[in-house]
């Protein structure tokens, strides 16, 4: 599968606090949570925000809370995967589990800017940036993480499971 | 937890992995399927837990004593979509008879609550879908965030997954200067490696200065070890923790520690005698200067309290500063104890009426202001000394307002002056 769309470029440690606001947190439904997505890092980006596009960003993105509301707001307004330079753990397990496709590579984090163009094969983890014709290579998926992105995520997984045990 | 000739070292976190993993040894990188003691949720993460719990299928949960549920965030309800929030994790509670819900009344900032009520001890291993659940090692037990999906599998299962991390060694040696504690001797370390300085790591903390801190210290600490990405803070049980979980843990625990050969990824060694009191500025609270280095910052409110430093030692500190001493015209004070039993206990010892006395407001246990959810909230441009855990753009209200973290005696202080003061100004 590939994934195509515009880079918005964030910084280094973009918490969970500037992408979804804990004020907006009385709320876990998607759709109301994607127009207030990236608000506190960059107010125009949930109206301007367009379907497939990409987050980029540096160190650390995602750290901060725990709160899922996070990589499902970005989901939800239409992000087609987020590239960082690392993610905070949290993040990272959430991201998984809900099924948003991220990716690791300190390179593409580094070089890509916004408004750049950019591909991203999701079996290989292969970046290409076809603005600036450049092509990068994310860090592996660790195995078990395959796991659950194959399934649909952590609860198919999860209910897959439970039923062979129940049939055992 | 003897270490036979054949056996590989183990650090007090991978010996509780691999006890909960039934494995006689793990070693870091590995993928661990492990059993889990406790898991915990909140008004904010429990409500989309449950929703995914619904998807799975299973009629029960896995255990109804092993499973916390805690309203704290947005409570007493904010708004209507709070209340929303509350009530169906009430009535989830409610239909799989959940003996461990907390709501107004009983409940406390989680953090606080479940080691008071005993919900958690040494060697457990314990998951909540909020990222201080890592507070809990202060305890000896592994324990670490995850989210709400996490929540509901396990919330099914009873299991999850970990990779155990590589461990980090924060030894801390010589004797405390006053007006210092836990609180600053971990945004010391923040500071030093900085906000992913300790990113998938456990951090564990070690040395004379840890084992002389109280566990109210010793819990700012672990609570604190997500600030700079770590997976987990742990340290070591002793006396001083024996006599904390005593007739009050109502499962039985054990005390593991590491061995003497255990491998590291990497020791820091810090000599407490030359660590002030720490104020991390905005917006990470890996910014941290000594106070004495924070120039003239006037602020326009103080907050004490949170999971951080919401307990018992923390409000007898911020006390024994406001004693006798009004706040600040330009600054509000809002004291929020982590429990109920604190609460109950810091008014017994008179220290609700030393806040109020000197002009601070004293809250319900909530989570409140320490998120920005409610109960004081900053307008653009306004600054705020706080005992909380982050300094976030916008953490506590408007995206222009700011935040300064630090101990409680520096924020009883800079109430009382109006800008970011050390208490030996004050008192
Ligand atoms: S007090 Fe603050 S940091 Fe602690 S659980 Fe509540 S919101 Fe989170």
């Amino acid at each position: 599968m590939e994934l195509k769309g515009t880079v918005w470029k964030f910084g280094d440690d973009v918490d969970t606090d500037a992408i979804i606001p804990a004020r907006y947190l009385n709320t876990s439904d998607p759709k109301e949570l994607a127009g207030y997505c990236m608000e506190d890092a960059d107010p125009a980006f949930p109206a301007r925000v367009r379907p497939g596009d990409i987050i980029a960003a540096g160190k650390n993105f995602g750290c901060g809370s725990s709160r899922e509301h996070a990589p499902i707001a970005i989901k939800a307004a239409g992000v087609s995967c987020v590239i960082a330079g690392s993610f905070a753990r949290i993040f990272y397990r959430n991201a998984f589990n809900i099924g948003l496709p991220i990716f690791e590579s300190p390179e593409a984090a580094a070089d890509v800017e916004l408004g750049d163009e950019v591909s991203v094969d999701v079996n290989t983890g292969t970046i290409t940036n076809l603005s600036k014709g450049k092509t990068y290579r994310a860090n592996p998926v660790p195995p078990f993480m395959q796991q659950i992105i194959a399934a649909g995520g952590l609860i198919s997984y999860i209910a897959e499971r439970m039923k062979r045990q129940c049939t055992k | 937890m003897q270490n036979g000739v054949n056996q590989m070292p183990m650090t007090i976190t991978e010996k509780i992995l691999a006890a909960h993993a039934g494995k006689e040894r793990v070693v870091p990188g590995e993928l661990v399927s492990v059993r889990v003691d406790l898991v915990l949720g909140n008004d904010i993460t429990a409500p989309v837990a449950i929703k995914e719990f619904n998807k799975i299928g299973v009629k029960d949960v896995f255990d109804r004593e092993r499973i916390a549920l805690v309203a704290d965030h947005f409570v007493p309800n904010r708004d209507i979509k709070s209340a929303e929030q509350v009530k169906t994790v009430k009535e989830f509670s409610r239909k799989h008879g959940l003996p461990h819900f907390f709501d107004v009344g009983q409940m406390g900032i989680e953090h606080c609550l479940l080691p008071e009520q005993g919900l958690v001890g040494p060697g457990d291993l314990v998951i909540g879908a909020d990222s201080h659940t890592c507070t809990y090692g202060a305890l000896g037990a592994f324990s670490t965030g995850v989210g709400s999906t996490d929540l509901a599998a396990t919330m099914a299962t009873g299991e999850t997954w970990l990779k155990v991390p590589e461990t980090i060694k924060f030894e801390f040696e010589g004797t405390l200067k006053p007006w210092v504690g836990g609180k600053d001797l971990i945004l010391y370390a923040i500071g030093a490696i900085g906000v992913d300085g300790a990113l998938y790591k456990a951090m564990e903390f070690t040395g004379a200065a840890i084992a002389g801190l109280s566990l109210d210290g010793r819990f700012s600490m672990c609570n604190m070890a997500v600030e700079a990405g770590g997976k987990n803070g742990i340290i070591a049980p002793d006396e001083i923790t024996a006599a904390y979980v005593e007739g009050r843990c109502r499962r039985p625990y054990q005390f593991y520690r590491s061995d003497p050969d255990a491998v590291y990824e990497k020791v820091y060694h810090f000599d407490v005698a030359l660590i002030e009191p720490q104020v991390a500025f905005p917006h990470l609270p890996e910014n941290t200067r000594p106070v004495s280095e924070a120039g003239n910052v006037a602020i326009d409110q103080v907050v004490i309290g949170s999971c951080t430093n919401g307990r018992m030692e923390d409000l007898r500190i911020a006390a024994g500063v406001l004693q006798g001493r009004k706040v600040h015209k330009n600054v509000r004070l809002i004291v929020f104890p982590g429990t109920r039993e604190i609460y109950l206990q810091a008014l017994k010892e008179g220290l609700i009426e030393t806040f109020v006395t000197a002009g601070g407001a004293v809250s319900t246990p909530t989570c409140g202001p320490c998120l920005g959810g409610h109960m004081g909230i900053l307008a653009g441009g306004e600054r705020a000394v706080a005992t909380t855990n982050r300094n976030f753009k916008g953490r506590m209200g408007h995206p222009e307002s700011e935040v300064y973290l630090s101990n409680p005696a520096v924020a009883a202080a800079s109430a009382v002056m109006g800008r970011i003061a050390g208490p030996e100004e004050v008192v």
